[in-house]
């Protein structure tokens, strides 16, 4: 039981190989952090409080400080997520290439805008600032992979090929 | 001067350029074989001699930088690799991570022995996930081949690379924000001194270096410090990615030597602006720095300091380009967004100030702008930036320069393009 009465949870990490082999890397356990909790998000597809609670136990920290931490990044959700993220880039040279148009067309297509996920999960729609691509502008982040110079035809093949 | 051949980008067309093999076949660590006999200070002293300056944004010459290290320590030394590549309108250290990343490890494996350090680390940004599995396979190469590890290629030299993933967030990309995040920690800057060099990962002696400045340090050593300063400018000498994006026909990444005009980058290099378009404005060195008018723009050479001349900066040489089309006062708050976004939060000028001129902008483009709000965007980013007057030295509202980063180029806008911001205010009713 925590202080406040709750029960405390924790989250079952399936890779432990992995989890032993991120913490034997560093000098310190707290520099693990962001590893272990990219791999639990991979897992568990979004940072919930048992996994604060186990890789809070992992690197000996209080979980108030791995939450501060979570908090911080953008890439970290601590809410479910559709099980495709589309990441619009908005940032300057994605801008003046169309990218307001991409984020429009998902609007139009799945009634999504940003920061909301279809009724059936399929999609969550973000705009994110640069994704560092600009030279292949407008790019757009879905899940792990980077879709460059896209067109209102490209994407919409796209997006057909996510279920 | 005889014509310039890329150095960093030579065999990027190569099909399996990214391999160990490939590396290899065309000279690939035998600058390492070269330093494994030279005594570290030696290495340091000649990358001091080459005026390597550091290709992340600031510009610091590296060898100096390793040269704070200090010698009298019994702690541990660490070397990061920043590749958190994130300033907008850069993404040369994308390719040369997707395409030569052996070059970069070769820099790496240099700079740590030249500072004594055994752990190193590469922090690379979190959406880049290809380009960090092609680097898992590289440094598993290099640990297979005996050129990471213990007793590298014979010697008495150790040295392990750990690959590390940031989670999204651009201060990372700040050497002490890279530090607290790789310490599990949320990215905010630390107040300096004391410098990494001195107290920097877990308080030990740290050298933080850019991706484009490692992968420039093997050529130094097998081709010579005198060699590298042949290449354009003395003070800031070697070649140099320019990544040209925004409306040019021919986007991309252009390897050159320092120091070529602005003018060949945007019109031969890039192509020029679609359909015929004229020339408005330019950011010469990511979206960090004071933008150039299209005048200023086409008589300018990518020079650390003659681009300081003109007060704006060389940064990562992430050159956006906009054209007649585009809408300044769009434009200046696309960027004031960004940084408003990317702002950690923990300095009260910068937390409270990029959220203001993201309200006041968005208000003007709205048309509820104000007369006053002109004078009230310029005292804002004196607030958070301080004034720019780059002989007095303009740093210290904050704790890092993001302050500077918002306030120059949201300064520059506002000078520069005044009348298009002036033409959203609402017109005075007249009374008849």
């Amino acid at each position: 039981m925590n202080s406040n009465g709750a029960p405390k949870e924790n989250f079952i990490f399936e890779n432990t190989t992995k989890v032993k082999n991120i913490l034997s890397q560093y000098p310190d356990k707290q520099s693990a952090t962001l590893p272990l909790l990219h791999l639990a998000q991979s897992e568990n597809g979004y940072i919930s409080g048992a996994v604060i609670n186990t890789v809070s136990g992992l690197v000996d920290c209080h979980p108030a400080v791995v939450m501060d931490c979570v908090s911080f990044y953008t890439m970290l959700y601590t809410k479910p997520q559709g099980r495709n993220i589309i990441q619009v880039c908005q940032t300057l040279s994605c801008s003046l290439n169309g990218a307001d148009a991409l984020v429009d067309q998902v609007t139009d297509k799945y009634g999504i805008k940003p920061g909301e996920t279809t009724e059936d999960d399929r999609f969550t729609l973000m705009k994110v600032e640069c994704l560092g691509s600009c030279g292949t502008a407008p790019v757009v982040q879905i899940n792990k992979e980077y879709h460059e110079r896209l067109s209102r035809k490209s994407f919409d093949e796209l997006l057909e090929s996510h279920q | 001067m005889s014509a310039f051949k890329p150095v960093l980008t030579e065999h990027i067309h190569q099909e399996d350029c990214h391999t160990l093999s490939f590396y290899k076949s065309v000279g690939g660590y035998t600058a390492l074989e070269k330093v494994l006999k030279m005594i570290p200070a030696e290495v340091t002293q000649e990358v001091k001699d080459s005026n390597l300056r550091g290709r992340g944004g600031a510009g610091f010459p590296a060898g100096v930088k390793w040269g704070f290290i200090p010698k009298d320590t019994d702690k541990p030394k660490y070397l990061i690799n920043n590749a958190d590549e994130s300033e907008p309108g850069t993404f040369k250290d994308r390719l040369l991570m997707n395409k030569a990343p052996h070059q970069m490890l070769e820099g790496m494996i240099i700079a740590a022995y030249a500072i004594g350090c055994h752990t190193s680390f590469i922090y690379i940004r979190g959406e880049f996930y290809k380009e960090f599995k092609l680097l898992e396979k590289a440094v598993a190469e290099a640990y297979k081949d005996n050129i990471l590890g213990q007793s590298i290629l014979g010697s008495t030299y150790n040295l392990d690379v750990v690959i590390h993933r940031g989670a999204g967030a651009y201060i990372c990309g700040e050497e002490t924000g890279l530090i607290e995040s790789l310490e599990g920690k949320r990215g905010w800057p630390r107040i300096k001194p004391p410098f990494p060099a001195i107290e920097g990962y877990l308080q030990s002696p740290t050298i933080v270096n850019n991706v484009e400045t490692l992968s420039c340090v093997p050529h130094i050593i097998n081709r010579g410090a005198s060699w590298f300063k042949s290449i354009g400018p003395e003070k800031g000498p070697g070649p140099r990615l320019f990544c040209l994006s925004g409306r040019v026909n021919n986007p991309g990444i252009f390897e050159e030597a320092m120091g070529i005009s602005l003018k060949d980058l945007i019109f031969d290099r890039a192509g020029g602006i679609p359909d015929g378009k004229k020339l408005k404005a330019v950011f010469p060195g990511g979206s960090s720095s004071a933008i150039l008018t299209a005048e200023e723009a086409l008589d300018v050479n990518m020079d650390f300091d003659e681009l300081v001349e003109k007060k704006t900066m060389l940064g990562s040489a992430g050159v956006i380009v906009m054209d007649e089309t585009v809408d300044m006062v769009q434009a200046c708050l696309n960027i004031a967004r960004f940084y408003a976004h990317e702002s950690c939060g923990q300095c009260t000028p910068c937390r409270e100030g990029t959220a203001w001129l993201v309200k006041m902008l968005t208000r003007l483009v709205n048309g509820g702008g104000t007369p006053n709000d002109i004078d009230m965007i310029f005292e804002i980013t004196d607030n958070i930036g301080g004034l720019i007057d780059f002989s007095m030295g303009s740093f210290g509202k904050t704790i890092c320069p993001f302050g500077e980063a918002v306030a120059w180029p949201v300064r520059s806008f506002v000078e520069k393009f005044k009348d298009e911001f002036l033409a959203y205010l609402p017109r005075e009713k007249v009374v008849a």
